[in-house]
């Protein structure tokens, strides 16, 4: 147990000295893309063949004597010197964003990053690169004929600035050493024992840290506020209820760098005065939620969790939930419901969680990514943050871009990069084929950013201004083959599944909404169902009682304003632009190809094509169920879909 | 009371929360992880011991998605339905699975009690959309044939 300041600085000295003698290392991507892929088999035999050389792999990392930190002994830590200079270190990373690649194999001390290892790559991999020095040309990333062989010149890395995610892949997530060896709990230290809660909260509010859940509130308002209330318990919660379909950057800091997040939330209960704290995490994170109760139970080992930390006199323990697959419960009043054990239902405010949050009490509620921005505000300072980003959002937003985009992956950039920067520079552009349409930024209850929008900074305040929101950073990247309507029904469709139910505007209007884009993709559109959306919409928005049914309109409200030719080619022309729409496919025989067969008519389930022999035949759109029989029996390719 | 339930696990799992109300969302998914759904005997035995109406407990137990009353297949096959999922078109391979097993959006489970296929909400494995997981494990960019290769395996394994 470190009973004091000094064992902290000691153990943590212990473990900067036993990385640096680890010289060659190997980091085998352990997050939930690459594992589904394999990695952990790569992992295995990677470790089994350098072993077969003779040399050594140590997981952990060695700090001398008796790992006092651990085991409570002395705190005179020196590194183990032996095995030093030929041993070779092999850890399973955090997310390194580029899941696309996987699995992802870098090392060090080089930098080089391999994609795509497969089981039989292990053996050329220690052949040429472990025991030759020698790069692997075949593995690394290529791009446009040239070949990227260190990790940090792919422009996909190169293009980002990392703070949030700055260790993410590069340490073993699953070991405090780790983090303490590249300086971890430093911040924690600082606060803890050379600034007042008064300080820590002044340099948060200076350095205009704001919410990264999607609200964007200044965090260090939010804490000032809870500092102030006068109560026996108060508590600090962190959001991990990442619902936004197409969104990961929570996940990957949990996964990849958990310890991050914990000092985040033991700074936040510092300054506020709180002695207990919940991680609320989706079910659907099974890693992420093991990787966060090792590294409490670590934290708890080594004293730096529970009673009298350091010999302080601060008590903080930490405790998870898991969600149960209710959306609504990153709401915060429907997340600290759902802590109690109920509902995960929102309430009215005021009063606010600051004041009244989980068991009634003052809660600093923040998201996992604002917690992990803590740390490196209290070790480097408010002025530091404030150079980075714009004036009125600063430090940096991790997006996760998905879709139809080369580059699938986590990035992080400065907050006020254009979109452009972002698709094109980071992303590598667009995947395959087609042609850039739109982005969906903010999930289900953002909008949509055209072509128009490519040079618009990405901040909280820009986006605002064009009716769309950063969200918690979900960027889905739609080419042109994208049916606009369709994608407004499907995230229609996900709000309406995940409305609670309590309020009538969000309950029944969402209902409305999604009944009306039904309609419209299968081809029954009417007159006037543009103007009854929008009417609809606005009658959400301003009534609903939380967040989730205020921004429920968004997508379709952003997509009618965008494009809102294609509403109107289904209403009345009943057609797709895009052809996505099952129903609005229409089968045509091309009259110059047919030769009168008759071989479609006979093929048709629904009788819907009739002609006389020899002469081209006709399909009844009627009758005509799209089932596309016709096009597979037609001999001479006369049919087609349109 | 039912005289052949095993009231055990519930006693369990409740001593380990101590009776404490304000765990009923974690009492039920560690009944739901024992068993693999809310068996109808837990609703009144829970509700005495946390000392709630039995009403409380099935409203929680119905409100979340997670949760459910009837039994499950002993292969879950869960589809992701997330946005970067669905536009990679994983509804043709949510539609496969339903359509090889004769399941749909409303009959979850085969009567074999073999197979559940059910949809999730994003698992925040977006780089490999499209995706399913069959009992916990991840496969990613899943296209009808590779959905086809994961049923054979299952149905041989069993």
């Amino acid at each position: 147990m470190l009973k004091n300041r000094q064992d902290l600085i000691a153990l943590r000295e212990g473990c900067m000295a036993a990385a640096q003698l680890q010289k060659r290392r190997i980091l085998v991507c352990a997050g939930t893309g690459c594992v589904s892929s394999g990695s952990l088999k790569i992992f295995d035999r990677l470790k089994e063949l350098i072993e077969a050389n003779g040399i050594s792999c140590p997981v952990e990392l060695k700090v001398e004597p008796h790992e006092p930190g651990i085991h409570g002994g002395e705190c005179a830590c020196h590194a183990q010197a032996e095995n030093a200079d030929n041993s070779i270190a092999m850890k399973k990373s955090g997310c390194h964003g580029f899941c696309e690649m996987g699995p992802l194999v870098r090392i060090e001390p080089e930098g080089y990053l391999y994609t795509k290892v497969r089981l039989s790559d292990c053996e050329e991999i220690v052949e040429k690169t472990i025991l030759n020095n020698e790069p692997i040309d075949r593995l690394a990333y290529k791009r446009n004929g040239e070949i990227y062989r260190k990790q940090e010149e792919i422009p996909f890395y190169k293009n980002q600035t990392r703070v949030v995610l700055e260790h993410c892949g590069h340490i073993d997530a699953l070991s405090v050493k780790e983090y303490l060896s590249i300086g971890g709990y430093t911040a924690f230290e600082k606060a803890l024992f050379d600034m007042t809660p008064d300080d820590i909260v002044n340099e948060i509010s200076e350095s205009k840290l704001r919410g990264r859940g999607g609200g964007g509130f200044p965090t260090g308002k939010k804490w000032a506020q809870v500092k102030a209330q006068k109560a026996e318990q108060k508590y600090v919660v962190c959001n991990g209820d990442e619902g936004d379909p197409g969104a990961f950057m929570d996940r990957s800091i949990m996964e990849g760098d958990p310890h991050r997040m914990l000092e985040g939330m033991m700074i936040a209960a510092v300054a506020c005065g709180a002695t207990e704290g919940y991680i609320y995490v989706r079910a659907e994170y099974p890693l992420a939620v093991f990787r966060l109760r090792t590294a409490i139970e670590q934290a708890k080992e080594i004293g730096l969790l529970g009673k009298n930390i350091l010999g302080s006199g601060f008590d903080f323990d930490l405790h998870i939930n898991q969600g149960a697959g209710a959306f609504v419960c990153g709401e915060g009043s429907a997340l600290t419901a759902s802590i109690e054990g109920k509902r995960g239902m929102p309430r009215t405010k005021p009063p606010r969680t600051v004041e009244h949050g989980l068991f009634e009490m003052p809660t600093v509620l923040n998201n996992v990514e604002t917690y992990a921005n803590v740390p490196s505000i209290i070790s480097k300072g408010a002025k530091w943050f404030c150079t980075i980003g714009t004036e009125s959002s600063p430090g940096t937003k991790a997006f996760a871009i998905t879709g139809n985009i080369a580059n699938t992956g986590l990035i992080e950039v400065p907050m006020g990069t254009t979109l452009r920067e972002v698709v094109y520079t980071v992303g590598g552009g667009m995947r395959g084929e087609g042609q850039f349409k739109a982005v969906q930024i903010g999930g289900p209850s953002g909008g949509c950013l055209t072509e128009k929008d490519l040079d618009l900074p990405l901040d909280f305040d820009s986006l605002k201004k064009v009716g769309a929101m950063i969200g918690s950073g979900g960027l889905v990247v739609m080419n042109d083959k994208t049916c606009m309507v369709e994608v407004a029904r499907f995230f229609m469709n996900f709000t309406q599944n995940e409305s609670c139910g309590k309020c009538t505007p969000c309950r029944e209007g969402t209902k409305r909404m999604l009944e009306i884009l039904e309609r419209i993709v299968h081809g029954k559109g009417q007159e006037g169902d543009i103007e009854l959306l929008l009417e609809l919409a606005d009658t959400v928005s301003s009534t609903a009682l939380c967040g989730l049914g205020k921004s429920a309109p968004n997508p379709v409200v952003s997509t009618i304003k965008n494009f809102r030719d294609e509403y109107e080619a289904h209403i009345f022309e009943k057609r797709c632009p895009t052809g996505n729409c099952a129903r609005l496919k229409r089968i045509v025989i091309d009259p110059a190809v047919c030769k009168g067969c008759s071989k479609c008519a006979r093929q048709c389930p629904a009788g819907a094509i009739s002609g006389e022999l020899k002469s081209p035949f006709h399909i009844d759109l009627t009758k005509c169920l799209r089932c596309g029989a016709c096009i597979t029996a037609c001999p001479f390719h006369a049919i087609r879909e349109e | 009371m039912n005289k052949e339930f095993d009231y055990n696990v519930l006693d369990e799992i409740l001593k380990e929360h101590n009776y404490d109300e304000s765990h009923t969302v974690t009492i039920l998914q560690e009944v739901q992880a024992h068993y693999s759904y809310l068996p109808k005997e837990a609703f009144p035995y829970l509700a005495e011991k946390l000392g709630v109406p039995e009403a409380k407990i099935y409203g929680v137990a119905t409100f979340y998605e997670n949760f459910s009353l009837e039994p499950k297949g002993t292969n879950i096959i869960r589809c992701c339905d997330g946005t970067a999922c669905h536009v990679r078109h994983s509804t043709d391979v949510l539609e496969y699975l339903r359509k090889e097993l004769g399941l749909s959006a409303t009959k979850r489970t085969t009567d074999d009690l073999k197979f559940t296929v059910e949809t999730v909400s994003c698992l925040g494995a977006c780089g490999l959309a499209p995706v399913i997981t069959v009992n916990g494990k991840v496969y990613s960019q899943m296209t009808k044939e590779k959905a086809a290769e994961v049923l054979k395996e299952l149905r041989e394994e069993n």
